[in-house]
C-alpha cells in the first residue's frame, strides 16, 4: 500500500512537470502559475494558522514585503531577479522579526486583529513612503518574459515551502506547536517556550510568503500598494485557502489554492459581474458545511460515500 | 489656535457618529465573542437604504434612518439566526471559521449591492448640506451637528436599554457569562439573535447619520469596519460607554493627524493608535476606568 502510494505520487510529480510541454496555451499556464503562487502563501500560512493555531488576519504585509522589496532593487538599481526572489524572502523575514515581537503578545481574537493592524500599516505606509512610488505603483521591465520559466520555479518553490514545512511539522518543533494551539496554558505550564515557538513558525512563514511576492511581482511586473498589502484580496483570501483545503494538513492549501483560482476564474468568465457575489455565498457555504476543508474532511467524506455502498448492499451497520 | 480648535471639534463631532457605528460592533463582539467583520457592509446597506429614500421618495436621511434601522434588525437577526448560530455547534479546529463566516456575509452584502447601483459613488445633497454654523473664527457643518446630537442621543436611549429592560439586563448577562444567563432562564440563541439585529440596526443608524457627510459607494465598508474595530479596542469589548469615548478619541486623532501630518497618514494614526492599546491596554479603557 504505501509503495502504490509513493508510486501515485511520483507519477502526479512526472505529470506536473511534464505538463507544460503538453499544453502550451498560456492561459491554462497563467492559471496554474497563479495556484502554484496561492499554494505557497498558504502553505505558508498554515504553518502558523493551522499548525501552531495563530490565526493572522496580516499575512498581506509578508506578501507585500517580498513583492516591494524584489520590485524596488529592479525598479532603483536594476538587481536581476533571481537576487529579487532571494532578498524579498529575506526583507519579510526581517519585517517579521519586529510584528512577532509586537503580536505575540497578545492571543487569540486579539493576535488576529493586531495582524491585521499591522497589515494596513503596511499598506498606509507603502502608499505614504517617499520612494515606493506611492499609489500608482511600480512597473518594471520585465528580465524573464516566458510562462515556462515562471511555471518551474513556481513548482520548485511550491516543493520548497511544502517540504520545509512538513519538516518542520514532523520536527519537534511541530508537535510543540500543535500543543500551543490544543492549550497554550497547558504547554506554558509543561515547559515550552510558547512565545519562541511562535516566532519559529513565523519565520518560516514570512520567508515562504515573501517568496512567493517576490515571485508575484516579477511575473506580473507591475504592484501597487492597494494590490500586495490588499486585506481582502491577499491576507484574508490566504485563510480561505487554506479553510477550503484542510487546516493543518500537508496539501490542504495547495488543493484549495487550485479550487479557489479555477472557481474564480469559471466564476469571472461565465458569471460576469455577479462572480464575486456568487464566490461570497460558496465562502458562507463552505464554512457551514466543510468546517475542516476538503482535505481535513476526507474521512468524513469517504466514510458517508462508503456508507451509501454499504446500504446499496443491504449490509446492515452496527 | 482657531484651526486647532475647529480640527478638535469636527473631530468630536465626527467621533460621535463613528462611536454610534461602534457600538453596535462592541455589543456583538461582546455578547458573542466573535469578530464582525461583515459590521461595515451592514452599515454600507443602511446608508443604502436611507439613500433609496431620500431619491425615490424625497425621505430626508434623518427621518430615513428609521426606515434603515428596521430593515437592517431584521437583517442582522436572519443572518445571526440561520449563519452564525448554526456555526456555534460545527467542531472546527480553529475558532476563527466565524470570522471568515462574517467576511463570506461581507462579500454578499457588497456584491448585492454592486448589483444594485454599481461601483459608483452617490452622495446625498440636501437643503443644509452646505450649511455652516460659526462659532468664533471656527466654522463647523450643520449636519455634523445634528449627526453628533442624534448619535448621543441613541448612544442615551441604547445605555437607558441595557440597563433598565429586562431584554436589556439578558443581553448584559449573556455577555458576562453565557452559561451562567442560561441557567438563569435566560434564552441565549433569541438574545443572541436580538443583539445582533441591535447591532445592525445602530450600524444602519451611524451610516445614514453620516451619509450627509460622505460618499457612498460599495466598498465604504471596509472603512467602516476599521473604525469599528479600533473604537471597539479602545473602549474595550463589550462597553457601551468605552465605545463612546474611544469614538471621541479616535475621531480628533483622525482629525489631528489629518491638519498636522497629512492627509495621508490620517488612517494610519488610528491603527497606531489601536496598536498600542493593544499592547498596553489590552482591556481598553474600561479596565482603566475600574482601577482608578
Amino acid at each position: 500500500m504505501k509503495n502504490v502510494n509513493l508510486l501515485l505520487k511520483l507519477l502526479l510529480l512526472v505529470i506536473v512537470v511534464i505538463l507544460p510541454l503538453v499544453i502550451k496555451a498560456p492561459y491554462q499556464l497563467h492559471i496554474i502559475i497563479l495556484i502554484f503562487i496561492w499554494a505557497i502563501i498558504g502553505t505558508s500560512w498554515n504553518l502558523l494558522g493551522g499548525y501552531a493555531g495563530q490565526v493572522s488576519f496580516g499575512h498581506a504585509a509578508f506578501f507585500g514585503v517580498g513583492a516591494y522589496a524584489a520590485g524596488l532593487l529592479q525598479f532603483h538599481m536594476g538587481v536581476s531577479p533571481w537576487w529579487g526572489m532571494l532578498l524579498g524572502p529575506i526583507a519579510a523575514v526581517v519585517v517579521s522579526l519586529p510584528i512577532g515581537v509586537i503580536a505575540f503578545r497578545l492571543r487569540g481574537p486579539y493576535f488576529a486583529l493586531a495582524m491585521l493592524a499591522l497589515g494596513e500599516i503596511f499598506r498606509l505606509l507603502f502608499i505614504n513612503l517617499p520612494f515606493t512610488n506611492g499609489a500608482k505603483g511600480i512597473l518594471i521591465m520585465p528580465a524573464i518574459t516566458t510562462k515556462m520559466f515562471y511555471y518551474y520555479v513556481g513548482l520548485a518553490s511550491l516543493l520548497l515551502t511544502v517540504g520545509v514545512t512538513y519538516y518542520i511539522v514532523h520536527s519537534k518543533i511541530g508537535y510543540y506547536l500543535v500543543s500551543i494551539r490544543e492549550d497554550q496554558d497547558a504547554a506554558t505550564s509543561l515547559g515550552i517556550p510558547t512565545t519562541l515557538y511562535k516566532n519559529y513558525a513565523l519565520l518560516p512563514s514570512a520567508f515562504f510568503t515573501g517568496l512567493a511576492g517576490a515571485l508575484y511581482m516579477n511575473y506580473v511586473a507591475f504592484i501597487d500598494p492597494n494590490i500586495v498589502f490588499n486585506l481582502t484580496n491577499v491576507s484574508v483570501m490566504v485563510i480561505m485557502v487554506v479553510m477550503l483545503g484542510g487546516v493543518a494538513t500537508t496539501w490542504g492549501p495547495t488543493v484549495g489554492a487550485a479550487i479557489y483560482i479555477v472557481l474564480g476564474e469559471v466564476f469571472r468568465t461565465t458569471l460576469g459581474s455577479a462572480n464575486v457575489l456568487v464566490f461570497g455565498v460558496l465562502v458562507c457555504l463552505i464554512i457551514l458545511f466543510l468546517p475542516n476543508g476538503i482535505v481535513g474532511e476526507i474521512d468524513m467524506l469517504r466514510g458517508v460515500l462508503a456508507r451509501k455502498k454499504e446500504g446499496a448492499a443491504g449490509g446492515v451497520k452496527v | 489656535m482657531e484651526l486647532f480648535g475647529q480640527t478638535v471639534i469636527c473631530g468630536i463631532l465626527l467621533g460621535g457618529m463613528y462611536a454610534l457605528i461602534a457600538i453596535g460592533m462592541t455589543l456583538i463582539m461582546g455578547v458573542m465573542k466573535i469578530i464582525n467583520l461583515a459590521h461595515g457592509a451592514l452599515v454600507m446597506v443602511g446608508m443604502y437604504v436611507t439613500y433609496v429614500c431620500f431619491t425615490n421618495y424625497g425621505i430626508d436621511p434623518y427621518i430615513g434612518m428609521f426606515i434603515a434601522m428596521p430593515v437592517l434588525f431584521l437583517i442582522g437577526c436572519l443572518i445571526q439566526k440561520y449563519m452564525i448560530n448554526r456555526l456555534v455547534e460545527v467542531e472546527s479546529i480553529l475558532p476563527e471559521n466565524q470570522v471568515l463566516l462574517t467576511v463570506g456575509i461581507m462579500l454578499v452584502l457588497t456584491e448585492v449591492m454592486r448589483l444594485m447601483f454599481k461601483s459608483d459613488y452617490r452622495s446625498v445633497t440636501t437643503g443644509y448640506s452646505t450649511d455652516t454654523v460659526y462659532l468664533g473664527g471656527m466654522s463647523i457643518s450643520v449636519a455634523m451637528v445634528i449627526g453628533f446630537f442624534i448619535a448621543m442621543g441613541f448612544t442615551l436611549l441604547l445605555h437607558l436599554f441595557l440597563t433598565k429592560t429586562d431584554i436589556g439586563k439578558s443581553i448584559r448577562a449573556t455577555a458576562q457569562d453565557r452559561d451562567a444567563a442560561v441557567y438563569m432562564g435566560v434564552n441565549s440563541s433569541r438574545i443572541t439573535m436580538l443583539t445582533f439585529g441591535i447591532g445592525a440596526a445602530l450600524a444602519a443608524a451611524g451610516g445614514s447619520l453620516l451619509l450627509p457627510l460622505f460618499y457612498l459607494w460599495p466598498d465604504i465598508g471596509h472603512l467602516f469596519t476599521a473604525k469599528s474595530f479600533i473604537i471597539t479596542i479602545l473602549g474595550g469589548m463589550g462597553s457601551t460607554m468605552g465605545a463612546a469615548i474611544g469614538g471621541l478619541i479616535l475621531g480628533i486623532a483622525e482629525s489631528l493627524g489629518a491638519t498636522y501630518i497629512s492627509m495621508g497618514y490620517k488612517d494610519l494614526v488610528g491603527l497606531v493608535i489601536f496598536l498600542l492599546v493593544l499592547l498596553f491596554l489590552p482591556g481598553g479603557f474600561r479596565s482603566l476606568a475600574r482601577r482608578l
